[in-house]
């Protein structure tokens, strides 16, 4: 029997670090080969992490949560054949079964010095490992008040490595009993069940992690450095509609159903061409402006885990159904989470849309290092004057924010009518410069 | 002689000492117990042990003298007479099976002692001076487990007739006049055995009140005891020195002089944890105060040397270190161990004993607790009568919002053996209804625990 580690691979180009998000497999587990083990996620992907052979999980190398350095061991199986680990990262000490002594204590017992060494492979080895965290954090009981438990559940407390602060008590005086132990190793401290209309103190500590930590870091990211201008303008929609109906309705079978999404991307496209300083990364460490030529259009996405952002390619060179098409795979994948890096990555200027849900008026945040963000709101028949009288027209907003360190509000406002235009005389996007 | 090296080394062989090796050799762990003198310590030796031994022969004899004169039981009978050296005998003998007792304990475990005093020349190095000349030990692990001894009055330096608890276990006869300098536990056990012997006891106090460490209710009748066994207590007063015959102690009370006729001289102002004279100067280990500083596993400041028992300060009792050297026994074989404990429970085996586990009303009233309290009396309780022990009672402490259980409390004749009630009550977290559900058995002196639990919750049965 020989050891195998299995390292962070590389997830990605200049990826140098990932974070763990989930584990498919616990300590003791027998994996398959290309079996999953593990998904980590970049600074926008979620990479799996297969199992490269057969074997047995001996050792994990972090927590849920934890940010994992590309090249550092992840997972320890013990496999069939010598492995691949040299003696210096041999699996942690297997505890040797005592006698008598560890008969109450279903734990097995490490050796003082091995316990100091593998201090993360001691309790996850537990046939009953203790509660996760993050509902271990919240004391069941007054601070400073001791725990009041018999010395026998102290004792199997402290084998199982387990601090009876953390523990509820549901006994007379809240004494803890061996069945609030049996609880807490497997549910961990959940709170009691309250009735109906009883106030609910309860605090629920939900971790930062993954996904979400990485939206928290970007928002924080671009609100904190970007001086930003929100300019907000009105757009008739009616004559877009009429032609968007009436190219659904002649659509091929094969062609996807066009949303409004295409027809705003192409009229971005050419607003980008007279005012291309919209389409750049400000990279405000080295004080440069990288002005990209293609247009890289990011689409902001809702799935399940969060908001993601695929990005459609090249629209400059992109037609309608080319771009239409492109954006639902996109968000296809990104629903389904099978998006790739380098799907979720590169966006030059981001569109932002909550559809139904738009709104009237929204304050978009810039994807940093973008310097523009155009969003969408809610299209709804309004009244609209026409200098005679008031007819019924489709109105539809454009939310969209700028980065003012680099963009003048008037090359914003310029850039804003000329999309206006262009949708409102949609054949004008379809004219060829 | 060559070296010797083992996992643990118990410096000192009394009840933490020994209990720790025992336990150690149970987990299989290498261990050496050194002591210089018998096994055992303090308690066997000349604490805990000879004084229950002393105290019960002087209860014997005293109930014969009782006879000699009418008694309401119907029996008479001649006047006794002691040999105290027989008695002392037969103390030694008891100490001395309990002593071998230990030694076959610790071999039984394959833990192997040392006779001789030891030395620390470092932490991991300690030298015992044994009979045939220094053996140097190297041990992983040291289990400091020195103890304490008697404190000296430095104008009444032990000698002579002025003695300690240790010499006053082996008088060959009961001191006509017996003075004793302080009126904590021991003087009080010793004195009252002593003035059941027949000696005229005599006991000064510096402060205003005996057994300072227990609340007036609970001393109140010890102090009853001592005056029915013509005890003269002194309180308020400073010894200063024997008189110039040696056949006195001079006292001041109030700022008079006065001297107090006395054979013998008891000092019992108290013990001091051992800590000088083994080397402690030698190892880099903090002190607090006049003990050891050690933590919640019996750690001290030096990696791999623990302290335990009367060397790490108060409470001094057998019992803790025995619970602290099994702990730490454990701790070194591994377990994840903590003090946990929620009382040490503490007797005074006076006339009548006191038993204290756990929090008095006034401590717990001070810790911030809202309490409900209530004693029931032996006057009360059946078995109590027919032992002619009716003086005393058991005392509760309970938080008043959930009745848990704070502490309890008793005095009384043989009340020493509640204290696994008690101690058995607050460790498990019991409440007051807990207590008060438990059928206990009739007729015994045990039943008033469970009235005091009933009288606490309004409504005990028998008063």
């Amino acid at each position: 029997m020989g050891v195998h580690v299995i390292k962070l691979p590389d997830v990605g180009e200049g990826v140098a670090e990932a974070e763990l998000v989930e584990w498919m497999v616990k300590p003791g587990d027998n994996v398959m080969e290309d079996q999953i083990l593990a998904a980590v996620m970049t600074d926008k992907a979620t990479v799996e992490i297969p199992s490269p052979v057969i074997g047995k999980v001996t050792w994990l190398g972090a927590e849920t949560g934890e940010i994992v350095a590309v090249g550092s061991p992840i997972v320890r199986l013990d496999v069939d054949g010598a492995g691949n680990a040299k003696d210096g990262e041999a699996a942690p000490v297997k505890a040797e079964p005592k006698k008598a002594e560890t008969k109450a204590a279903p734990r097995p017992e490490p050796k003082p010095a091995t316990k100091v060494e593998a201090p993360q492979s001691a309790p996850k080895s537990a046939p009953k490992s203790p509660a996760p965290a993050s509902a271990a954090n919240k004391a069941p009981r007054k601070e400073g008040e001791k725990p009041l438990a018999s010395p026998a559940v102290r004792k199997r407390a402290a084998d199982a490595g387990v601090d009876l602060r953390r523990v509820p008590g549901t006994g007379p005086a809240g004494r803890i009993t061996h069945e609030d132990l049996d609880g807490y190793f497997e549910h961990g401290a959940a709170a009691p069940v309250g009735r109906s209309r009883a106030a609910d103190t309860s605090v629920k500590e939900i971790p930062v992690i993954g996904l979400r930590r990485k939206i928290a870091e970007k928002m924080t990211v671009s609100r904190s450095r970007i001086p930003d201008i929100v300019y907000v303008d009105e757009v008739d929609m009616t004559a877009l509609e009429e032609l968007r109906a009436k190219l659904n309705k002649e659509k091929a079978p094969d062609q996807v159903k066009l949303t409004v999404l295409p027809f705003l991307m192409r009229a971005m496209a050419k607003a980008i061409a007279d005012q291309p300083q919209v389409n750049s990364h400000f990279d405000d460490e080295a004080g440069v402006v990288k002005q990209f030529g293609g247009v890289h259009i990011g689409v902001a996405a809702q799935t399940d885990g969060g908001l993601v952002v695929p990005v459609v390619r090249h629209v400059e060179a992109r037609g309608l159904w080319d771009c239409a098409s492109e954006v639902a795979r996109l968000a296809e994948a990104a629903k389904k989470g099978s998006a790739t890096r380098e799907e979720l990555s590169g966006s030059t200027i981001t569109i932002t849309s909550l559809g139904a849900l738009g709104g009237i008026v929204t304050t978009p945040v810039i994807n940093h290092p973008e310097v523009a963000i155009v969003g969408v709101n809610k299209m709804q028949v309004r009244p609209h004057w026409d200098g005679a009288s008031f007819t019924p027209r489709r109105m539809m907003n454009l939310s969209c924010a700028f980065d003012h360190r680099i963009i003048d509000g008037w090359n914003a406002a310029v850039f804003v009518q000329r999309i206006k235009t262009l949708l409102e005389n949609p054949a004008m996007i379809f004219i060829e410069d | 002689m060559a070296e010797l090296t083992c996992k643990v080394l118990v410096i000192g062989g009394g009840p933490g000492g020994y209990v720790a090796g025992i336990r150690a050799g149970q987990l299989g762990l290498d261990t050496i117990v050194v002591d210089a003198e018998a096994l055992g310590g303090t308690c066997l030796n000349v604490g805990c042990i000879p004084s229950k031994a002393i105290i019960h022969a002087a209860d014997e004899f005293e109930k014969a003298t009782h006879f000699a004169n009418s008694s309401a039981l119907g029996i008479s009978a001649g006047k006794p007479k002691l040999d105290l050296t027989k008695t002392v005998a037969w103390k030694d003998g008891i100490v001395k099976r309990l002593t071998t007792g230990v030694g076959g304990l610790l071999k039984k475990n394959k833990v192997r002692t040392l006779k001789g005093w030891a030395t620390f020349a470092d932490g991991k190095t300690v030298d015992v001076k044994m009979a045939d000349g220094v053996q140097r030990v190297h041990a992983e692990h040291v289990i400091i487990a020195t103890g304490s001894i008697p404190v000296e009055l430095p104008f009444l330096k032990f000698g002579g007739n002025v003695i300690s608890s240790t010499g006053a276990l082996a008088l060959d006869e009961p001191p006509k006049n017996f003075a004793i300098v302080g009126a904590g536990y021991i003087g009080l056990e010793l004195g009252i055995a002593f003035a059941k012997f027949g000696s005229k006891v005599t006991v000064v106090e510096a402060m205003d009140r005996i057994l300072p460490t227990y609340d007036a209710e609970m001393t109140k009748p010890v102090a009853k005891r001592l005056k029915d066994l013509g005890v003269s207590v002194i309180l308020g007063a400073k010894a200063k020195g024997l008189s110039k015959n040696g056949k006195a102690l001079e006292i001041e009370q109030n700022g008079k002089a006065e001297n107090i006729p006395a054979d013998k001289v008891l000092i019992t102002v108290g013990r001091k944890p051992l800590t000088e004279g083994w080397g402690r100067e030698n190892i880099a280990i903090d002190m607090d105060g006049r003990h050891i500083r050690i933590d919640d596993r019996c750690r001290t400041s030096m990696n791999g040397v623990y302290a335990i028992g009367d060397v790490t300060g108060e409470p001094m009792l057998a019992h803790r270190a025995m619970a602290q050297g099994e702990m730490v026994a454990e701790i070194i074989a591994g377990h994840n161990r903590r003090w946990d404990k929620i009382a040490v429970p503490a007797i005074c085996f006076t006339d009548p004993e006191i038993v204290s586990c756990g929090l008095s009303p006034d401590e717990a009233k001070s810790a911030g607790y809202r309490i409900k309290t209530a004693n029931f009396p032996f006057m009360a309780n059946g078995r109590a009568m027919t032992m002619e022990a009716e003086e005393g009672f058991v005392r509760v402490v309970a938080r008043e919002e959930d009745h848990l259980l704070l502490g309890l409390q008793a005095v009384g004749r043989g009340v020493s053996e509640l204290s696994a009630a008690f101690g058995l009550a607050l460790e498990m977290g019991a409440r007051l209804e807990d207590v008060a559900g438990t059928i206990h058995a009739h007729p015994t002196q045990g039943e008033a625990l469970q009235e005091a639990m009933l009288r606490t919750l309004g409504h005990a049965l028998h008063i």
